[in-house]
């Protein structure tokens, strides 16, 4: 009998009490708060070491960009979303400190799938992630990053156009 | 009847017309956002307050859109059915007396639109038009998911509303009138729901049924039917069908509160004596549509040939025996000399002890026992 402890024999009261209990069980949750958030009504604080959105190109505290145009991010790229044009640094007025830097960077939001595998293999830590996720666009052109906006820290979240149109 | 009783009896029509789709659409709104909190969610919140008009948003956006006919539809038919889906609910209605009465131009008017001697009959074979709907839809469509659905469907309304039938049945036995106004007048000391508390049980299961409320919305089941009967239908015969299915709730859900739970009665004060009854159908017709929520969100599908198998094995046969319980209820006190009442309590009693029973075991093998 001990594989058969724990199972109910079948009766008429006891499968309308089963029913009204599981009744009972779904109106309780009506007490628990909502977890609903409403965005982009209120924007929920996102968390600090959550980097999950836009690219960022990182500059040295001197003001040289970190990136020098290894190509290495392109590479790791499986989704072959970014495009790196490298060049000699003019020793004069260099972009980056050392040999080389990017003339052209570029990434593709469209096919961009933010695994994240170019900042691993970034070996400047130029390439980051931030966690602005508000990407929408109207134009392939729109969704292509220049190295000029990549370079920019992204908007604060909210601050789109069109966000307040689903206020 | 000169003109101006015409007049106001159209202007009836138009404002119960109107009452009731507005009730839909606060309904639909209030079971989504019921259903909403039962999963810690918030259910619609941006058209208008709260979501208010949500369905209104729905509803023109349906309007707006394409109906799109299917090559193999039988035209003519495949439109009519979301007709014959909408209209059996607001014709239900007519009979239902919601209120008491008030007095406009020297003319004393019921908050009922006609009060038929045979009123309850008239609700019957309105919720048993909606078959067509659904039966005519799944046929026109000309397709394989609509035809499955509608066949399920019409088995299973035509099914239950043989237990609906049978519990209605025992109600007017009990108050020994066919009229609704005058089954709520019967229910002045005691609503019907004490006595026949078996029968609104039987009635609140058979209401799912006919309504095509989960559990027993098999005839949409979307896992293995696509929609169900309505898969082609889109645009405003679509909002039709959706329309339709929810007047015909709020209608099952007024016939239970009309025939069990006493109606439009409840204490009222004498400031403005004909708005109390008004809001209390309202407050009674809105729990019994809350049940019909928490019900939803709470019980899974019910598969189809246990479906079938509850509605005929169980429903039908718990009616029958209520029914002859009933009988004796309302018979035995005239040739014995009792109290109606008594007879009742000792009913009552001995029905429990049945149920009771039905805890010991019986040494019959558990279907999982008899599989293993």
């Amino acid at each position: 009998m001990s594989e058969d402890e724990g199972r109910r024999e079948r009766s008429f009261l006891g499968d309308t009490g089963a029913v009204l209990k599981g009744m009972a069980t779904v109106f309780k949750q009506t007490f628990r708060p909502d977890d609903t958030e409403e965005y982009p009504k209120v924007i929920a604080p996102i968390p600090e070491r959550a980097h999950t959105g836009r690219h960022l190109l990182n500059r040295h505290e001197n003001g040289l960009e970190k990136c020098i145009g290894c190509e290495l991010c392109a590479f790791a790229c499986p989704a072959d979303a970014i495009w790196v044009e490298g060049e000699d640094n003019d020793p004069e007025n260099p972009t980056s400190p050392g040999e080389r830097y990017a003339k052209d960077y570029q990434i593709n939001y469209l096919r961009c799938i933010m695994c994240g595998l170019c900042v691993e293999a970034c070996p400047t830590r130029a390439l980051t992630l931030t966690s602005y996720f508000e990407m929408s666009y109207t134009s392939r052109e729109d969704a292509i990053l220049t190295k000029e906006q990549l370079l920019e820290l992204p908007p604060e979240l909210g601050t789109t156009p069109g966000a307040e149109e689903g206020l | 009847m000169d003109w101006l009783d015409w007049l106001l009896l159209v202007a009836r029509v138009v404002i119960l017309f109107f009452t009731l789709l507005i009730s839909v659409l606060l309904y639909i709104w209030f079971e989504r956002k019921v259903i909403a909190d039962m999963q810690t969610r918030m259910g619609p919140m941006r058209a208008g307050p709260r979501g208010l008009l949500i369905t209104l948003a729905d509803g023109i956006k349906l309007f707006f859109k394409e109906g799109i006919l299917p090559t193999n539809a039988d035209r003519p038919v495949y439109l009519l059915a979301p007709v014959l889906a909408m209209f059996p609910g607001f014709l239900a209605f007519a009979t239902i007396p919601f209120g008491t009465s008030v007095t406009l131009f020297g003319r004393k008017l019921d908050f009922q639109l006609v009060d038929l001697d045979i009123g309850i009959l008239w609700v019957l074979a309105m919720t048993s038009i909606m078959v067509y709907g659904v039966v005519l839809a799944g046929w026109s469509s000309g397709s394989n998911y609509p035809l499955l659905g509608a066949v399920r469907s019409s088995a299973q309304m035509i099914s239950y509303e043989v237990a609906m039938g049978l519990s209605l049945v025992a109600v007017l036995m009990y108050s020994g009138h066919l009229s609704l106004s005058e089954i709520v007048a019967a229910q002045d000391r005691v609503w019907n729901v004490v006595p026949m508390f078996p029968a609104f049980v039987i009635y609140l299961i058979c209401g799912i049924a006919e309504t095509n409320r989960p559990p027993f919305d098999l005839a949409e089941a979307e896992s293995e039917l696509v929609a169900g009967f309505h898969t082609e239908y889109s645009g405003i015969t679509f909002a039709m069908f959706f329309l339709g299915e929810y007047v015909v709730t709020v209608t099952v859900a007024a016939i239970g509160v009309t025939l069990f739970l006493g109606g439009w009665r409840g204490p009222a004060p004498d400031f403005l004596p004909w708005l109390w009854p008004l809001l209390w159908f309202a407050f009674k017709v809105t729990a019994v549509i809350y049940v019909f929520v928490l019900i939803r969100a709470t019980l899974p599908r019910v598969r189809y040939d246990r479906l079938m198998a509850f509605g005929w094995k169980v429903l039908i046969p718990f009616g029958l025996v209520w029914i002859l319980i009933t009988g004796a209820v309302v018979v035995l006190p005239d040739h014995f000399d009792l109290d109606r009442g008594t007879v009742l309590t000792w009913a009552a009693i001995a029905l429990g002890v049945t149920l009771l029973l039905s805890f010991v075991p019986t040494g019959r093998k558990t279907h999982e026992e008899a599989t293993r």
